[in-house]
């Protein structure tokens, strides 16, 4: 009996020593973070937040067929299944109320360029293409030009 | 006995009785009114409000995301700030009406968020006719149209909040869902939803 509880202490500790080295390796440095970045290692520091531009009229723009910037902060203006905020002041009905400039015609369009007799919902999410602004100087200099007719 | 002293006797205890019985009356005031104070403040809390489910799990969540909840100053409206009344009489009345909430939280008319969902209209509604009604006096607690400086304001808001003001507005006219999501609206994206309701609901004229 004295020894058949010895040997199976013996063959756990055997066990627990074989394993434990092969658990710890697996460990930490495989997980990795949704950005690759490994758990164990340093944590990244967060970027700079930049305050978003309020200038308070339109922004000029600097090439042919570019989407209207942004002029102002759109933080806590949210675009929902159940509410679009940025319609609420530049959409037809609300354009005049806010004095906001009207969403463009384009957008009564679907993909195949049929005209609709509303904005078509491929057109719903505004941030895709119009963007706010904050005051971001050039990280390299630069030679680009504005085209001549926007100028 | 002697009818004067009889009397005087009397009186005598009459003052004992009068003194000792508004003594007592007066610390039991002070412990009742102290209670009940304290329980009324205890139900103001946010801690309170989103001990129950319904609370906890849908508009709290939504709250969150809002400037209500997280800004710069840390300065911070909970639920009761909006929601209940500073005034004693409106509190109370307030406080009264909430025994409809407790029933509809023992029958689970929202206790799930797709039962939420399907209230929302309903319950956002409720909300901005109360304070349209009391010219959103919940907000002025805070922010005090008459000591606002509209020279830190941004040009937008401060075209946009004189313009309101001159005209008669109050502030819930326009600022529907700043503190939690808004219900389905209408605006004339795509096909018509007949779920929404129309954004005339939002704005009226």
């Amino acid at each position: 009996m004295k020894r058949v509880l010895y040997q199976t202490a013996l063959g756990l500790l055997v066990g627990l020593l074989t394993a434990m080295p092969a658990a710890a390796a697996d460990g930490p440095a495989s997980v990795k973070s949704l950005r690759d970045a490994p758990v164990a290692g340093d944590e990244q520091t967060a970027g700079h937040y930049r305050q978003e531009l309020d200038a308070g009229a339109t922004l000029p723009r600097d090439f042919v067929q570019q989407p209207p910037l942004v002029p102002h902060a759109t933080s806590n203006y949210t675009v929902t299944l159940n509410f679009n905020k940025c319609l609420d002041c530049h959409g037809w009905a609300r354009a005049q109320a806010t004095q906001s400039p009207k969403i463009s015609v384009t957008h009564f369009r679907d993909a195949l360029g049929r005209e609709l007799s509303s904005v078509s919902p491929s057109r719903y999410f505004c941030h895709q293409c119009h963007v706010p602004q904050s005051d971001a100087k050039p990280l390299v200099d630069n030679t680009f030009q504005r085209v001549p007719g926007l100028n | 006995m002697n009818p004067t002293r009889w009397i005087q006797a009397l009186a005598r205890r009459a003052w004992a009785l009068m003194a000792s019985g508004l003594s007592i009356a007066f610390i039991l005031g002070i412990v009742f009114w102290g209670g009940f104070n304290t329980v009324m403040e205890w139900t103001n809390t946010e801690a309170f409000c989103i001990s129950c489910h319904e609370m906890n799990q849908n508009v709290y969540q939504e709250y969150r995301n809002t400037v209500h909840y997280s800004n710069r100053t840390g300065v911070r409206a909970v639920c009761s700030d909006c929601h209940v009344p500073k005034e004693w009489g409106p509190k109370m009345l307030r406080k009264l009406y909430a025994s409809n909430e407790l029933l509809h939280h023992f029958l689970g008319t929202i206790d799930t968020p797709a039962k939420f969902e399907a209230k929302r209209a309903t319950l956002a509604q409720n909300e901005w006719r109360r304070m349209k009604a009391n010219n959103s006096r919940e907000c002025r607690n805070c922010h005090d149209f008459s000591f606002f400086d509209y020279t830190g304001q941004a040009a937008r808001s401060a075209r946009q909040h004189q313009q309101g003001l001159d005209s008669g507005q109050t502030c819930i006219d326009c600022h529907k869902g700043i503190a939690h999501c808004l219900l389905a609206v209408d605006q004339r994206i795509g096909h018509a939803r007949p779920q929404a309701v129309p954004d005339g609901v939002l704005h009226p004229d």
